[in-house]
């Protein structure tokens, strides 16, 4: 047996190796702080040399997520990483490729914003990326890393759930995530799929004719009634996953008196937050969500139900808190705390926004 | 047992590559470690700070309000740091360039004249090695043998006829670290 390698490093250099290491077959980025460093990591890797894998510095972000669309439509397992306001610019070839039903992942280590915003972390583009940043009615999954080691093993989990749905999905992290460094495992080694096993896996593909039909790969049709039937097609799809694919984690809520809703940095923060809440006797437990869409809707009903108030904790100024507002349909108080522009909340910062709900 | 360090002072002074060698150090001592650089613009003369937090358990947050250990290289530092160290904790200061020193009387208070002894040592850049003596002098958190370990595995390959006066560096920074 492979010995398991504990390894140090940045969120952004976990998630260049795991692409690697899960049969990516392109990576198209371009460079933006605080994510070039999956950029780098590549080059310094070159993967091109071991496992084939493409890694291609772009000339904008507009065209990385258009080279995945490219790729995509192939079956390639296609990638790309950039920082908020690159992932902007990527919504039209996100909706497009929801459109077309094509898988690939995006990374966005977010930065604050709005607009060019600041270098610094921000959890800013939850609306951004569970509402369908582009235009259309559509949902990406939506996956929310909390540790490096959750940043490397994402990124296979995110190419899985992207062919199995044939959705792009996000890996929405931030700056905190991709630039602190931790202990990782890195995932085993997995060689990229043939040409026979992609012609497998997505008959839908583009791979060349060859004794079947014509496939077309297209966000564009015409006759509205055939366009209803696609969107209805689109939305049963969207209903499946939302039965399946919710996944969240759980501290400590078996006995709390309040509960924090927060995902990735956020919910690190307020692990920290907890804690001093315990010893001072206060019962807090967290909901982490890993999926922000689909949203652990059912299960934030049920604590809803026996906590005395909910704190939504999100480094922005306050977004998730209307998908808790909307799970809790006022059954209990619903908070929000956040801080903005790049400005990240300290753990006390938590406590008092706790204390202040217990008056 | 955790630790949670802060180690703050200019940009160039080697601050984040200090933390480095410490989170590295704490990996091969088999800890749980944490290393969140307060990245940025920064440059050369700017400011810049990591913490580190090393523990037998799980770290749940990477960022902190307060921290047991602060090592503080310039005055901006010291003033922004200097209240957000826990009572009972420890300030280590190089004196150099501060005006205003520390006046906490609920904490221990260690001085290091690291720039005085990098240039004896004729090599500046020996300076945060020095540092880094002084912190595992008065906080031994982590082993000599791993901070070498630690060394090897930072440093790269070309540099590595370095490692003998960065190992005479760190024993200087035992030295020198002195109570204020």
């Amino acid at each position: 047996m492979e010995e398991k390698e504990i390894l140090l490093m940045k969120g952004n250099e976990a998630v260049a190796h795991a692409a690697i290491r899960c049969g990516c077959d392109g990576y198209f980025g371009y460079p933006i702080t605080p994510q070039s460093e999956v950029l780098e990591t590549l080059s310094l890797e070159k993967p091109w040399e071991t496992t084939g894998m493409v890694v291609l510095q772009a000339e904008s972000e507009v065209a990385s997520i258009n080279m995945l669309y490219g790729g995509a439509a192939t079956g390639k397992r296609v990638m790309t990483s950039s920082s908020s306001p690159g992932v902007a610019l990527m919504q039209e070839g996100i909706t497009y490729m929801a459109g077309a039903e094509l898988p690939g992942l995006i990374v966005n280590v977010q930065r604050g914003g709005p607009g060019l915003g600041t270098i610094q972390p921000s959890q800013g583009d939850y609306f951004q990326s569970t509402r369908g940043g582009g235009n259309g009615d559509y949902n990406v999954i939506v996956l929310a890393p909390a540790s490096v080691q959750e940043m490397a093993d994402f990124v296979d989990l995110s190419f899985t759930l992207a062919f199995r749905y044939r959705t792009p999905v996000i890996m929405l992290s931030d700056g905190v995530i991709g630039q602190m460094m931790e202990k990782v495992v890195l995932p085993p080694f997995k060689p990229r799929r043939t040409d026979e096993e992609v012609r497998l896996e997505c008959p839908w593909a583009v791979t060349g004719m060859r004794g079947r039909s014509k496939n077309i790969i297209t966000s564009l049709e015409l006759d509205p009634s055939a366009m209803e039937q696609h969107n209805l097609q689109l939305q049963k799809k969207y209903q499946t996953i939302r039965e399946n694919e919710v996944r969240y984690e759980e501290f400590l809520t078996d006995d709390a008196d309040y509960l924090i809703v927060a995902f990735g940095s956020a919910s690190r923060i307020a692990l920290k937050s907890i804690e001093i809440c315990r010893q001072k006797g206060i019962r807090v437990g967290m909901l982490r969500p890993i999926t922000l869409w689909p949203f652990p809707t059912a299960r934030i009903a049920e604590l809803a139900e026996r906590v005395k108030g909910i704190l939504s904790v999100e480094i922005n100024a306050g977004q998730m808190v209307e998908d808790i507002r909307l799970a809790v349909e006022g059954r209990t108080p619903v908070n929000h705390y956040g801080r903005m522009g790049g400005i990240v909340p300290a753990p006390d910062e938590i406590v008092d926004a706790i204390e202040k709900m217990r008056k | 047992m955790k630790q949670e360090i802060i180690i703050a002072g200019f940009g160039g002074q080697g601050v984040l590559s200090m933390g480095k060698i410490l989170a590295y150090s704490a990996l091969f001592e088999g800890k749980e470690v944490t290393w969140m650089p307060a990245y940025g613009p920064e440059q050369r003369g700017g400011t810049a700070n990591v913490t580190v937090i090393v523990s037998d358990e799980r770290i749940s947050s990477p960022i902190l309000s307060e921290f047991d250990v602060a090592v503080i290289l310039n005055q901006p530092s010291l003033d922004k740091f200097e209240s957000s160290i826990k009572p009972g904790g420890t300030l280590i200061y190089d004196p150099n360039g501060i005006s205003e020193p520390p006046k906490r009387k609920d904490i221990t208070i260690y001085h290091i004249d690291a720039i005085g002894a990098a240039t004896e040592l004729d090599n500046i850049k020996a300076f945060n090695m020095i540092v880094l003596g002084g912190l595992l002098k008065v906080c031994p958190v982590v082993s000599d043998e791993n901070v070498q370990k630690a060394l090897r595995k930072t440093l790269p390959q070309r540099h590595h006829n370095l490692i003998p006066l960065n190992e005479e560096a760190l024993r200087r920074g035992k030295e020198i670290v002195e109570l204020d």
